[in-house]
């Protein structure tokens, strides 16, 4: 079931609905701040707030204890992840190992440690976790090397904020509502981002919903980032002019004083 | 001051790489040099990404040696011939340059290259200026004049094929020799990121033999040109000329390199140059460390 309210009108004549309809399964709500961020000139980041409700079929209020783990999944890329020996000396680039789906931003919230709430199988399965986060690497490779390697991978990105798990952030009000802020640093990649929000009871996912973020350059940002992969001349130009033109005027300006 | 950097894609403090502009146009109005040197490592100590690093620092470069290379026109410190013959080579040498970056990147290995060559011709041009300033200072404290240099180029220039007369520079000397030689310095401005005037000036001096009054004005001329050829070919190639960082630069090194070459008329050249020998040998040493120790980052990602 899909879900796209955009207002709290929306939601309730939602909710009328849900009360008509007789499914045995709670039914997750979720929405977003926002369903679009903006890369403009001073963009700093931004704070995302995934927020909404479970509802048991039969009534308005779940009136059972739920888990609530959400999942804000950047777009993949084909990326090559190098790991550095010391060979002779000196730290250089000696191994490799290419995945073919890394996603460029993960973040993982719950309402609890996660271990408490799923068993591994079911982590593993949902990809609740940046453990089981499942990366296919490409061509043949030896399990241990691979998770080397993944670690790896998971490590630098974390430090760089580009994935993170944050246990116990999501907050859940008299098990009806449920909300957790995630925030994206200035160096996300753009494109659509899929939040999915699993409602977990007795170690099972009950019931889970997709909604999406569109991260977007706009306006000047846009516009350099288009020109310098569609216009390589021109833009390449433009830089050109720009520094000369900078170099001169700043020559003339300071030979007056 | 938070600024967007639409192609490196992340978001920095602007006046933190003004300043670092300013600081390396300080030093390139003081001594004559690019600064290329400084700014990319910095920029990548900083966050940005090294390609970016590289080709964004190429176009303030070039900003940096318009208003120096206009000055030395005026008075007539360029030799335009030779200056053309360093230029055609230095436009072969950036071709040649983009290919070994693709070919580099594709191993993995063009920051192990880098790095390497950061130590080797920072610690070789850095230690010989050294060498070179310091017996000059000493000199100069005893009271004895050095006995002057005999202007004289290379023997293996000599043996070089075809011979042309360069009248500003008062050589009579194959143009292969500067041809090769403005290669050299394409090769390195495409990899590294500089403007080469560290390697061209000793080089013009001691190899070519040139004239002293005609050496800053065509290693100017010649920057320029290449640093251009540069930016055009990472705008065409790696498509990682960032605008905006370029012009962050841009804004704090022509105001940096005005400055400079005001502090440069009031101090001795000896001084001067063991000054930037000595800044050159740390960045060297830096890098050799850097080579040396264990990195913070075993893992780098790069995109397929």
């Amino acid at each position: 079931m899909t879900v796209a309210s955009r207002s709290p009108w929306r939601l309730l004549v939602l909710l009328a609905c849900l009360l008509l309809t007789g499914a045995r399964d709670p039914i997750l709500v979720p929405e977003i701040s926002q369903h679009e961020i903006q890369v403009r000139q001073g963009f700093t980041g931004a704070d995302l707030l995934l927020f909404g409700a479970v509802l048991s079929p039969e009534g308005s209020r779940a009136a059972q204890d739920y888990d609530i783990v959400v999942v804000l999944e950047g777009p993949v890329q084909s990326i090559v992840l190098r790991e550095k020996q010391k060979i002779a000396g000196m730290w250089i680039n000696a191994d490799s190992l290419e995945f073919r789906s890394a996603p460029s931003y993960f973040a993982v919230a719950s309402s609890r440690p996660i271990a408490k709430i799923v068993d591994d199988k079911t982590a593993a399965i949902y990809e609740l976790g940046l453990k089981w986060l499942q990366l296919s690497p490409i061509g043949v490779i030896e399990p241990r090397e691979q998770q080397r390697f993944s670690a790896g991978l998971v490590d630098l990105m974390r430090r760089q904020g580009l994935y993170r798990e944050d246990q116990g952030s999501v907050k859940i009000s008299g098990q009806v509502l449920y909300q957790a802020r995630i925030s994206l640093p200035s160096s996300v990649q753009t494109g659509t981002y899929t939040a999915e929000t699993f409602a977990i009871r007795g170690g099972k996912v009950v019931a889970s919903a997709i909604t999406r973020v569109e991260v977007k350059k706009e306006g000047f940002e846009r516009f350099v980032a288009v020109a310098a992969d569609r216009n390589g001349w021109l833009y390449g130009l433009f830089a050109v002019i720009v520094s000369v033109a900078m170099g001169w005027i700043a020559g003339r300006l300071f030979a007056l004083v | 001051m938070d600024v967007y950097l639409p192609i490196a894609n992340l978001s920095v403090n602007g006046l933190v790489i003004i300043g670092l502009g300013a600081l390396t146009g300080l030093l390139s109005g003081m001594f004559g040099v690019g600064g290329g040197f400084l700014t990319t490592p910095l920029l990548i100590f900083y966050g940005v990404p090294p390609t970016v690093a590289a080709a964004s620092a190429a176009s303030q470069v070039t900003g940096a040696s318009v208003s120096g290379a206009f000055a030395q026109a005026r008075r007539g410190g360029i030799d335009y011939h030779i200056g053309a013959v360093l230029v055609a080579g230095g436009v072969i040498g950036t071709g040649i340059g983009s290919l070994l970056f693709r070919l580099l990147q594709a191993l993995g290995q063009i920051d192990t290259v880098i790095n390497i060559l950061y130590v080797l011709m920072l610690g070789g041009i850095g230690g010989l200026m050294a060498h070179e300033s310091i017996t000059a200072l000493r000199a100069q404290r005893a009271g004895v004049p050095l006995p002057a240099r005999k202007r004289r180029h290379h023997p293996l220039v000599a043996s070089l094929p075809l011979r042309w007369r360069f009248y500003r520079s008062g050589l009579y000397i194959s143009p292969l020799a500067p041809l090769l030689l403005g290669m050299a310095t394409g090769i390195l401005t495409m990899l590294m990121g500089i403007g080469g005037g560290f390697i061209l000036v000793p080089a013009m001096l001691y190899i070519l033999g040139m004239g002293v009054n005609v050496v800053v004005g065509t290693s100017l001329f010649q920057i320029l040109f290449v640093t251009m050829v540069t930016t055009m070919m990472h705008a065409l190639t790696t498509r990682a000329v960032d605008i905006v960082l370029a012009g962050l630069l841009l804004v704090g090194s022509v105001t940096g390199a005005q400055l400079g070459t005001f502090f440069a008329q009031k101090a001795k050249p000896e001084q001067l140059r063991l000054i930037l020998a000595v800044i050159v040998l740390a960045v060297a040493l830096r890098m050799a460390l850097g080579l040396g120790y264990r990195p913070d980052e075993i893992y780098t990602v790069v995109p397929l």
